[in-house]
């Protein structure tokens, strides 16, 4: 599809060398409020296009906004959670752009009077030096409008450019927003690409417990833009930054904010300057191009929303949000390690595989921490990240999980079936018990048939039945290989293995 | 009887139509017929309803059959200001960038209307987006003033305000922005009101300056005027700046009608240099006549209106430079230019807003874009505003003084069509007296108080009274109609040459 090819870059070990990065993060959420933020039409995602509208989304004239007080509510619980000052009054503000997408060619957004800012938050990286915590502050989290969205058609691209005619779907048009905004975020180093990542994967964490969002990345409601500037030292003043958008998951901030750095890098060293711009994330080829030019001139004519009264939350009512908030992920990510007894690092890989809601669930299904955590940050995760879906978005529950590692437990599956059950249930077989019964896939427990395919194995190799037979036990393993390639999988190895030995009159 | 008809006061139609003296139907044909009579020369109206009004006025007759209880204006006739939208009937704001655009709902105050049993004749004329004092920046023409049809009616409201002078309707709802249904009301010897800011919703009020804009009734009496009021004021959940507190009791306050007691207050700096002698005149007779009533009148400076006129000149261009942004092609309305090569988004944009904008719009436009503009905002919209904030403060101390303040609403009579449409200060000026309460928020009244001397045409007197306290602009307004009433024997529109 796309045929971008990365500019020259230079390679990261020397850029972390030579360069200090310096890190901005813009993360829109979209709020999982039934109805927009200044009208009444619901906010159900893939409803057919412009079906979800009325005179206020769609900017007709003489139409007004009204605030959604579930939007105001979920945002000042949003920057509590952040550790945010909650405004005592604010206002909301108009973006003034032209844009199809735009019904009023006007943003509805805050300004200069965020409802939340001033906060912070803490986010572990592991890294060969171990865990270590990074403090990202937060400038602001503000309230606003989604756009519509438009789509391109005809050409090449599915881009602007070369397009015959573009549609726009208004449904998305009004749909509340949160923006968060970090202070430029510094000392992270060489390990900025992780910071950027665990950074939004904590901070998903936190707005999927307030229950504010669904924050799904692939489907938008969780987007980050990542501003990348490199300084040659700490002491210098900030270099020049650009601002990359569309990147859609939690691997490519991560790899984004690498692939921006050895670009950038490349342009100073041919003694070029950065140019201030929006850049695309390309996915498939892990490139970012250029998109439109963002000198600090671009103007949008800000100012305050002459259409809404302004918005003073009483110190009663933050105090009450502030608390009934839940658990603070920190809080309970410091709990969890004590009771599964695991390491900071591991909660880490948790946390980061957007997993620790399903691990703990598994747990409380009946499994072993360390048998619920190898399933979703290992097989799991990989089968998500090469459909390119979140964890949670997998066909299986923590129920199904537990189950396929207690028949592990039992003995009646191994690793590899496992898997296959695992595959079967993502493929909408039905339950664990029901993929094991409907493909037949069970250890052979019945020792029968295990003794005669290791008679068999055993005749086939003479020269190796030799050899365990006079005490090298390590050569049983070409036999048991073979035995389990006979049983196409279905035998429990350590048992062919005892088998084999007694067979062979042979003690470990 | 077609002819009574159409001179009865509001009040007395719904009561001829609730006595079943004359039907709805019988009554909006009449008012149908003067339209069709007269508007041809005054142009009051851009797009007349016939089969609309009849309709409705068919339903109250239905209703009082029933034997169902009517609302106080149910049966009567009235005149929208095509600012405002009405579900499938053509609204343009004077513009040719809406031509063709039929809006699928009711403004609030459109809803309340047919709620309320009134009969919607049709939409009136205005300058564009309700940018103008004379009718004449309509898309669509300019409307004539009935005293004299070589003359503007006022605006941006010069429709309604036309078609309550030429008996076209007796009641018709303006906007004010800036003094857009008070200066039509002076020029042609009607009544209008701007209601306090958030008394009357604006959802379905086609936004000129959001922080600025409210609509109010126009009638030919202060007591039709309140009655129009009460019925389209009032909390509105659709609007978030419409106020959540009940409406004064302006039915009541006309009637009561008596100043006794009561200070008045002379603004001070409205009414000097540049206000033309017969309007100073017939103004300086008012007030001597609410001092024969018993009111205390006294002169009340109010330091800071000299710079409202600037100041609104900044603030409404910004707020309209955005409002209007909307106007694109992309939705609604006109569309200009797609077929011409393969145009751009931007250019299709362009192209629709430089054809279907007139000049004072794109004038408008281009001020408030640049005040707002990164560096200028500070010294312009922000100044403004702080200027604005003075302005609040003069009428807050004057409201310790006095219970309401007077001024003349507009510094000349009926000036002549074209005359001032190459000078746009010149055409600004005229809401110099106008334009403080816009910007405080607070209500405000014109009522014909004579002809000036000097060319026979009408001159209006403007009453200004704290945020909320509407009532008081028609208990003083009626108390001094009544003595008018009583000193010219009959309505001043009687002395308005005959159609």
């Amino acid at each position: 599809m796309s045929t971008h090819t990365a500019e020259t870059v230079v390679p990261y070990d020397d850029v972390v060398a030579r360069f200090d990065p310096v890190l901005g993060l813009e993360v829109h959420v979209e709020l999982g409020t039934a109805t927009k933020m200044f009208c009444g039409c619901p906010t159900e995602f893939g409803a057919p296009p412009n079906t979800q509208v009325c005179p206020t989304c769609l900017g007709l004239p003489g139409s007004l906004p009204v605030v959604n007080a579930i939007g105001v509510e979920s945002a000042i619980r949003i920057g509590l959670a952040l550790n945010c000052q909650i405004a005592e009054w604010c206002r909301f503000a108009r973006k003034n752009y032209f844009y199809p997408d735009m019904p009023k060619n006007f943003q509805t957004s805050q300004y200069d009077e965020p409802i939340c800012f001033d906060g912070h938050l803490d986010v572990d990286v592991e890294t060969d030096e171990g865990v270590l915590t990074f403090r990202v502050g937060i400038e602001r989290a503000h309230m606003e409008e989604d756009t519509g969205k438009t789509s391109h058609q005809g050409g090449a691209t599915g881009r602007i450019h070369g397009a015959d005619y573009s549609l726009v779907d208004y449904n998305r048009a009004g749909i509340p927003l949160i923006e968060i905004v970090t202070k430029p975020l510094e000392g992270t180093g060489k390990y900025a690409p992780e910071v950027a990542k665990a950074y939004v994967a904590a901070l998903r964490e936190i707005l999927r417990g307030l229950g504010v969002s669904d924050v799904k990345m692939e489907q938008g409601s969780l987007r980050c833009d990542a501003n990348v500037s490199l300084r040659l030292s700490p002491a210098d003043r900030l270099g020049t930054r650009t601002e990359t958008k569309n990147v859609n998951s939690l691997r490519s901030v991560e790899r984004a904010v690498r692939y921006e750095m050895t670009r950038q890098a490349a342009v100073l060293d041919a003694g070029g300057r950065v140019v201030q711009e929006t850049r695309h994330w390309h996915e498939d080829t892990g490139v970012t191009t250029s998109g439109r030019e963002k000198s600090d001139a671009e103007d949008y004519r800000y100012f305050p929303e002459p259409d809404l009264v302004p918005i003073a939350p009483s110190r009663e009512w933050v105090e009450q949000l502030r608390a009934t908030l839940p658990e603070n992920p920190a809080v309970r990510q410091a709990r969890l390690i004590a009771d599964w007894g695991i390491t900071p690092f591991e909660m880490a890989s948790v946390v980061n595989a957007g997993a620790l809601d399903l691990v703990e669930q598994t747990v409380a299904a009946g499994a072993d921490q360390s048998a619920a955590r190898k399933w979703w940050t290992g097989e799991l995760a990989r089968i998500a990240n090469e459909r390119e879906v979140e964890l949670a978005d997998l066909a299986i529950t923590p129920v199904d999980v537990a189950r396929v590692e207690a028949l592990v437990g039992e003995g009646a599956l191994n690793d590899k079936l496992a898997r296959q059950v695992i595959e079967g249930v993502l493929a909408g077989e039905g339950s664990p018990d029901d993929v094991v019964a409907s493909r037949g896939l069970a250890v052979v427990s019945d020792d029968g048939p295990l003794l005669a395919a290791i008679d068999e194995a055993l005749a086939a190799q003479p020269d190796v039945a030799e050899k365990i037979r006079g005490g090298k036990v390590a050569a049983a393993g070409a036999i048991v290989g073979a035995v389990m390639k006979a049983t196409r999988g279905q035998a429990d190895a350590g048992r062919v293995r005892a088998l084999l030995l007694e067979r062979l009159g042979v003690s470990e | 009887m077609t002819t009574d008809l159409i001179r009865l006061t509001a009040a007395r139609t719904a009561a001829v139509v609730a006595s079943g003296e004359a039907s709805a139907v019988e009554v909006a044909q009449a008012h149908l017929d003067r339209i069709a009579a007269v508007d041809g020369r005054v142009h009051a109206f851009l797009h007349v309803d016939t089969e609309g009004a009849l309709a409705a006025a068919a339903v109250v007759d239905a209703r009082r059959a029933a034997g169902e209880a009517l609302a106080p204006l149910a049966g009567v006739p009235l005149a929208l200001k095509d600012v405002m939208t009405q579900k499938g009937i053509p609204t343009t704001c004077g513009s040719r960038i809406l031509e063709g655009w039929r809006p699928p709902y009711d403004a609030t105050v459109t809803a309340r209307l047919k709620e309320a049993g009134v009969v919607i004749l049709g939409k009136t004329n205005m300058d564009e987006f309700a940018m103008g004092s004379s009718t004449e920046h309509s898309a669509y023409g300019p409307t004539h003033n009935p005293w004299d049809l070589e003359r503007i009616p006022g605006g941006s409201g010069g429709g309604s305000a036309a078609a309550v002078a030429a008996f076209e309707a007796p009641i018709a709802i303006g906007t004010d922005t800036g003094g857009s249904i008070r200066q039509p009301a002076a020029v042609t010897g009607t009544v209008g009101v701007k209601p306090t800011y958030g008394a009357v919703s604006r959802y379905g009020l086609v936004a000129l300056a959001s922080s600025l804009d409210q609509a109010g009734p126009c009638a030919r009496t202060v007591l039709d005027t309140a009655l129009l009021h009460a019925t389209i004021a009032g909390h509105d959940p659709l609007d978030s700046t419409s106020a959540p507190v009940p409406v004064p009791d302006v039915v009541a306050a006309a009637l009561r009608a008596d100043v006794r007691g009561m200070r008045i207050g002379v603004v001070k700096e409205l009414g000097g240099e540049g206000y033309q002698p017969g309007v100073r005149h017939r103004f300086d007779e008012a007030v001597e006549i609410l001092t024969e009533l018993g009111a205390e009148v006294v002169e009340v400076s109010c330091p800071h209106f000299p710079y409202a006129l600037a100041a609104y000149y900044l603030i409404l261009p910004s707020e309209c430079s955005s409002n209007l942004a909307k106007f694109d092609g992309m939705r609604f309305g006109l569309r200009v230019g797609e077929d011409d090569g393969s145009p751009s988004v931007e250019q299709v944009m362009g192209r629709t807003r430089a054809a279907g904008f007139g000049d004072e719009t794109i004038r408008r436009i281009m001020l408030g874009t640049y005040a707002l503009s990164a560096g200028y905002y500070d010294a312009y919209y922000g100044s403004a505003q702080k200027v604005r904030t003075l302005i609040t403060r003069d009428f807050a101390a004057a409201f310790e003084q006095v219970d309401v303040l007077v001024s003349p609403t507009a510094p000349t009579t009926a000036f002549k069509l074209g005359e001032k449409l190459d000078d746009p200060l010149a055409m600004y000026l005229n809401d110099i007296a106008t334009i403080p309460a816009n910007l405080a928020g607070t209500p405000g009244m014109s009522l014909p108080v004579g002809l000036a001397p000097e060319d026979g045409l009408p001159v209006g007197l403007q009453i200004m009274a704290p945020a909320m306290a509407d009532d008081r602009l028609y208990n003083v307004g009626a108390a001094l109609e009544a003595a008018l009433l009583d000193r010219w024997g009959h309505p001043i529109l009687e002395e308005a040459p005959s159609l």
